[in-house]
């Protein structure tokens, strides 16, 4: 209870304060937190859902799967060769420093205005945090568990396998965990550019036709939306990682 | 039988080079408990890691069982210092001990045998599914040491096993390896900067020299098979051979040759 209180406690505060002072509130652009819930209702129904949310994930899921499997898979490559860190590590500093919403209409030139184009943006700016993190991540494994894989006789790919990506995941959880509030954000941009369908599409159509409790609404959704995601994200993260958190556990108290 | 000839090791750092090994001769007959002892810093790691197969020597070679050792050779296992590096904390005790044996292909039923026997004469049955880092760290070089004894080798490589933990459970772990070796005839190469314990547990001990390492002396212990943590170190002979390895220790650090005596 006492817990209950603590997590949810603040979130309530909030909602209830909005609720408030927006109560009778003349404003036509920021109506009664009334208002925007009863058009919350309206407007997110199982068929917008399937129409415009449905897209959305897809997009964000696909990019951010596409994404993590290049950022291992290069990281891993780059965090155990040295010559080939040498080589492009300065680009990659170059590439991450752009911000992929700058992006959009390049590839839009490429990819057109279709799914692709907004898979490419989300993969273009997910990659970066989960490449970098895994190449730290495997430079810094222990030495002493590298040369105990090789004695006996583990190499190669059964290494890779079995030593240096579960040595790497604390690190490569982190990165994906940066990543994902990224893939968040680039899937709405992707859709306010150009897009027929989307979350980030609809708002945009709900702003620009003064639908505004509506577009609240959205946004609400968007949030609530990201939430779960990260709540999702740390219940596998927890699951997969139960042995990280054990052994720091284990060596605090030591 | 384990063959080390001429060893030498260079170190090429930023231009300067540093001699580690300067020349290693000896030999390690098959069966045998041979210790190494030699003052810190003289060269133990690397001689350790040249033997198996970790690091190329600068010349001269390394032979197990009559075959050139150029990479990590199959036949050895090895234990090292740290143990809380060595074992890998995302797998359990079951999966540590069981991963050398699924790298060499060893069978499933075979392998869950394998990997039962070792952690029972290691004394750990019962931990299978438990993760290294709940256990104590005497606990967990027991597991490093199943590891070692599941892998089935003919030569069994320790580097300073017994440094991190502390005195009572390192003399269970010394009980422990003397019972494995006679029970599963392996060779064993015992690295270690502890006199008391390269003379306790040898039929062999080889003196190192400081860096750049030659081999200082070398004695045969000729204590009884049977030995025990309160008789054997009361015994005369006992204080003799540690007397006389302590002696050459302190004169590889003066960094002379004193003619061999008793």
């Amino acid at each position: 209870m006492k817990r209950f209180l603590y997590v949810a406690g603040l979130p309530l505060l909030l909602a209830l304060g909005w609720f408030f002072l927006s109560k009778g509130s003349e404003n036509f652009y920021a109506p009664p937190l009334s208002d925007i819930l009863r058009a919350f209702v309206d407007t997110w129904m199982p068929e917008r859902l399937r129409a415009d949310v449905l897209p959305s994930l897809v997009r964000l899921l696909s990019g951010y799967i596409i994404a993590a499997a290049v950022g291992v898979a290069l990281g891993v490559a780059i965090g155990l060769n040295r010559r080939l860190r040498a080589t492009v590590e300065p680009v990659l500093e170059f590439f991450r420093a752009i911000p992929p919403p700058v992006l959009v209409p390049v590839i839009m030139l490429f990819a057109g205005i279709g799914n692709g184009m907004k898979i490419i943006v989300i993969v273009f700016g997910c990659v970066w945090p989960i490449l970098l993190n895994t190449v730290e991540g495997v430079r810094a494994v222990d030495s002493v568990q590298l040369d105990t894989a090789k004695a006996y006789g583990v190499r190669g790919l059964a290494s890779i396998r079995t030593v240096i990506l579960p040595s790497a995941s604390p690190q490569i959880a982190a990165g994906l965990r940066q990543a994902l509030s990224i893939a968040i954000i680039l899937m709405v941009i992707s859709e306010m550019f150009a897009a027929s369908n989307g979350l980030g599409f609809t708002i945009v159509q709900f702003q620009r036709s003064f639908a505004i409790p509506e577009m609240w609404s959205g946004i609400l959704l968007l949030g609530l939306l990201g939430f779960a995601l990260s709540l999702l994200f740390r219940l596998a993260e927890g699951r997969a990682l139960r042995w990280y958190h054990g052994l720091r556990d284990a060596q605090r108290k030591s | 039988m384990l063959e080390v000839q001429g060893l030498r090791k260079v170190y090429n750092t930023g231009g300067r080079e540093a001699e580690a090994l300067r020349d290693l001769t000896f030999t390690v007959e098959n069966g045998d408990l041979v210790c190494l002892v030699g003052p810190s810093g003289c060269g133990k790691t690397t001689l350790l890691r040249c033997i198996a197969g970790l690091l190329t020597p600068t010349s001269g070679a390394v032979r197990l069982d009559g075959h050139e050792v150029s990479g990590p050779p199959p036949g050895l296992a090895m234990v090292f210092q740290e143990y809380g590096r060595s074992l890998f904390p995302w797998m359990t005790v079951r999966d540590n001990v069981a991963l050398p044996l699924k790298q060499k292909r060893v069978p499933r039923p075979r392998r869950d045998e394998l990997v039962g026997q070792a952690l029972e004469a290691v004394g750990l049955a019962g931990t299978e599914s438990a993760y290294p880092w709940q256990l104590s760290g005497g606990m967990q070089q027991r597991v490093a040491i199943a590891r070692a004894v599941a892998y089935e080798p003919s030569t069994l490589l320790m580097d300073e096993p017994f440094a991190a933990v502390d005195a009572q459970t390192r003399a269970d772990l010394e009980d422990l390896v003397r019972a494995l070796w006679q029970r599963l005839k392996v060779t064993v190469l015992f690295i270690t900067h502890d006199i008391d314990e390269a003379v306790y547990l040898g039929r062999r001990v080889i003196m190192l020299s400081s860096s750049p390492t030659v081999v200082q002396d070398e004695i045969t212990v000729d204590l009884p098979a049977e030995r025990d943590q309160l008789h054997t170190r009361a015994d005369p002979r006992f204080t003799e051979l540690r007397t006389h390895v302590y002696e050459q220790i302190q004169a590889a650090k003066r960094g002379r040759t004193e003619p061999a005596e008793g």
